[in-house]
């Protein structure tokens, strides 16, 4: 039994291709990471690296490669995620590094 | 997978840096802001760290550090790269605006030997003002546009304002004024502030690591870091201003600068000036 529903996922695994992202995943996506980054932004505290990869979002979207420009919108996300994580931990914690 | 490699080391120095000092952030927090006692311990961590260097040599930045740069450095200054950038510097300082004033007419004593006092914190304004700040708005004020604060020309000007300075010690007051301050532990809060994807504060190199090396860099020591500025770098193959030293370190960090001349960077420019007070102007310096 085990074996037959092994046989069949790699079968399923093999056999059907991957699904491809299309524009409204992109949409999606992009818009996340955008309110993200603009919160990072107020927070003073962009990474060229969310930057680089919104670019590369549109960049890609634009040439309807829409799994690269999702899979780019959702690493912006991410690092922007972490820009403002570590914005709202540093408030107080700076003080740590302080000299006195 | 690229998301999480990329997010793992700062989640886990930020986790680090949280359990290893948070008690220590509960006292600090409480403690009243004290510039002159900040300075104090702030320059008593450098000449304990550096026992074997001259007081007076931090403004020389990683040149203080390291025999062999410096060697080569006093080689260098027998012809200075900043030479040109000083010569532009007093012809632009001394051409007048189209109404026939120049630069001298808006500072104190003509603008000769009066670097050292900048920045300073203007109680009308209830802001800091920087001298790159106060060139511009001398233009503005006199019928002109505006130069770019990243850009030759400013470093010119200066380089020729830090040149009639050099010796003088730095001297930045702190005015009987809250808002000034407050705009001191903003400048302080941004130095020792991590930013950027590279989880760095200016303190982590400046600080925590001057004499270390990043790649081929020397870091220089914090203080009297602002001292020799504007300053040559070969790494620019030209001149950079205040500003553009912020704005570069920041995009170094892998943070997107703010904009030049920015409260933030008044700021972070007045309190790294502070607590260097005593130390002498060195400017205009040439740098690696």
């Amino acid at each position: 039994m085990k074996k037959s529903i092994l046989a069949a996922t790699l079968l399923i695994a093999g056999v059907v291709p991957a699904l491809a992202a299309s524009e409204a995943d992109f949409k999606a996506a992009y818009a996340a990471a955008e309110a993200a980054e603009k919160e990072a932004g107020q927070l003073r505290n962009r990474w060229t690296t969310t930057e680089s990869d919104l670019k590369a979002a549109q960049k890609s979207a634009a040439s309807g490669n829409f799994d690269a420009a999702t899979a780019s919108a959702k690493e912006a996300e991410a690092l922007a995620k972490a820009s403002i994580f570590q914005a709202t931990s540093e408030k107080d914690r700076w003080k740590d590094a302080e000299i006195h | 997978m690229r998301v999480r490699h990329i997010l793992r080391p700062l989640a886990a120095a930020i986790a680090a840096a949280a359990l290893t000092c948070a008690a220590a952030s509960a006292i600090a927090a409480e403690t009243p802001a004290d510039p002159a006692a900040d300075a104090k311990a702030f320059q008593k961590y450098f000449t304990d760290k550096f026992p074997k260097v001259k007081y007076e040599d931090f403004v020389n930045g990683p040149y203080s550090m390291n025999e062999d740069m410096r060697k080569q450095w006093q080689e260098i200054e027998q012809f200075p790269p900043y030479e040109f950038a000083l010569d532009a510097g007093k012809e632009m300082f001394s051409k007048p605006f189209k109404n026939g004033k120049t630069y001298a007419d808006c500072f104190p004593n003509g603008g000769i030997g009066i670097r050292q006092n900048y920045p300073y914190f203007d109680e009308k304004e209830g802001k800091v003002v920087t001298l790159e700040l106060a060139l511009n708005r001398c233009r503005e004020a006199n019928g002109e546009a505006p130069i770019s604060y990243v850009k030759d020309d400013m470093a010119s000007l200066t380089a020729y304002m830090a040149y009639t300075s050099r010796g003088k010690p730095m001297s930045i007051k702190i005015p009987n004024d809250p808002r000034a301050l407050a705009a001191y532990e903003d400048g302080k809060r941004y130095f020792y502030t991590r930013r950027g994807q590279l989880n760095f504060s200016c303190a982590s190199c400046h600080v925590q690591s001057p004499g270390e090396h990043i790649r081929a860099e020397t870091l220089a020591p914090a203080l009297g870091i602002l001292n020799a500025m504007p300053i040559y770098r070969s790494e620019w193959s030209g001149m950079g201003t205040i500003s553009r030293r912020f704005t570069s370190c920041n995009s170094q960090t892998r943070a997107v600068p703010l904009e030049p001349q920015s409260d933030e960077y008044r700021d972070l420019e007045y309190y790294l000036s502070y607590v260097s007070n005593g130390l002498p102007i060195s400017g205009p310096g040439a740098r690696p």
